[in-house]
């Protein structure tokens, strides 16, 4: 059995549970998913009390709906793409919706201050990145550390910051954002990139202090 | 710069593709070829990597007891429609 049969195996176990009408099922899903839908409903909403109050719509919308989920995304996919419509159309009403913002591929973004390489575009030999596999584990894994890149990717441009959210944290594959969001997969690459880019600067700053 | 080589600063920019495994072909190859060779290179794909296991490990913050409730409140009537 591939992955996505096994995916597709445990979302209909999971769609079963829930028109079961299975509260545990529910309780363990929702705490799965939903400060990280909170997190997305904010970058269109940018207030966190509309952004909980999109969410909740979205759960009553899944229910409603899932006699008609057909499983042709996996239901978590399908759950943020739903998400992400109510959010838009919440923000659209509030008249506060940006809508999110396509990389410009002319405005450069690099992802490694240009200082840093010679004139042959070769890292300088004073400021070749370090080794990393020095570093103990705790360190990396530590609540500062963990701090740390939260509030990198807090500080990214939304629609970098959503792009490395799901794809990062939420673990979603670069297939569903580009369906989530509704976005080229070259710009969820682009996107991508400039997010992990200075999430990764963020880091190395850090850890060589 | 030639065109069969790939400099420094280009790598940089190549990194998700590659990780991403969308690079073609010929152009994979010039990237493992120029990482091979270039300590500085390796390693900046190797804190790539690090900060994308690190950032799949962020725990999202625990739901509130309030929203909990009101959202078994709305699966309970669900239920019942």
């Amino acid at each position: 059995m591939d992955e996505q049969d096994e995916r597709r195996t445990a979302d209909l176990q999971l769609l079963a549970a829930l028109r079961a009408g299975d509260e545990a099922v529910f309780n363990a899903l929702v705490e799965q998913l939903y400060s990280s839908m909170v997190r997305i409903a904010m970058i269109y909403t940018s207030s966190q009390a509309v952004a909980e109050d999109v969410v909740q719509e979205t759960w009553i919308a899944v229910l409603r709906g899932l006699d008609r989920f057909e499983g042709r995304s996996s239901l978590k996919t399908w759950i943020f793409t739903i998400l992400t419509n109510r959010a838009k159309t919440r923000a659209q009403r509030e008249a506060r919706y940006v809508p999110l913002e396509l990389p410009d591929e002319n405005e450069s973004e690099p992802a490694v201050e240009s200082e840093r390489f010679t004139a042959t575009h070769h890292w300088r030999v004073d400021a070749m990145p370090g080794n990393w596999e020095g570093v103990p584990e705790d360190r990396l894994l530590s609540g500062e550390t963990q701090r740390l890149i939260l509030e990198a990717i807090d500080a990214l441009p939304p629609n970098q910051r959503e792009v490395i959210r799901l794809r990062d944290i939420e673990d979603f594959t670069s297939a569903d954002v580009c369906n989530i969001l509704n976005i080229s997969e070259t710009n969820q690459r682009v996107l991508l990139h400039r997010a992990r880019s200075k999430v990764r600067r963020a880091l190395e700053s850090y850890l060589s202090q | 710069m030639s065109d069969e080589t790939l400099s420094c600063q280009e790598l940089v920019e190549l990194v998700t593709e590659y990780l991403e495994e969308t690079l073609p072909p010929d152009a994979r190859a010039r990237f493992e070829q120029h990482l091979s060779k270039c300590r500085g290179c390796h390693q900046y794909v190797e804190q790539m990597r690090v900060t994308i296991r690190l950032t799949g490990m962020l725990t999202e913050d625990a739901l509130d007891s309030r929203a909990r409730d009101t959202l078994l409140d709305a699966f309970r009537r669900w239920k019942q429609e």
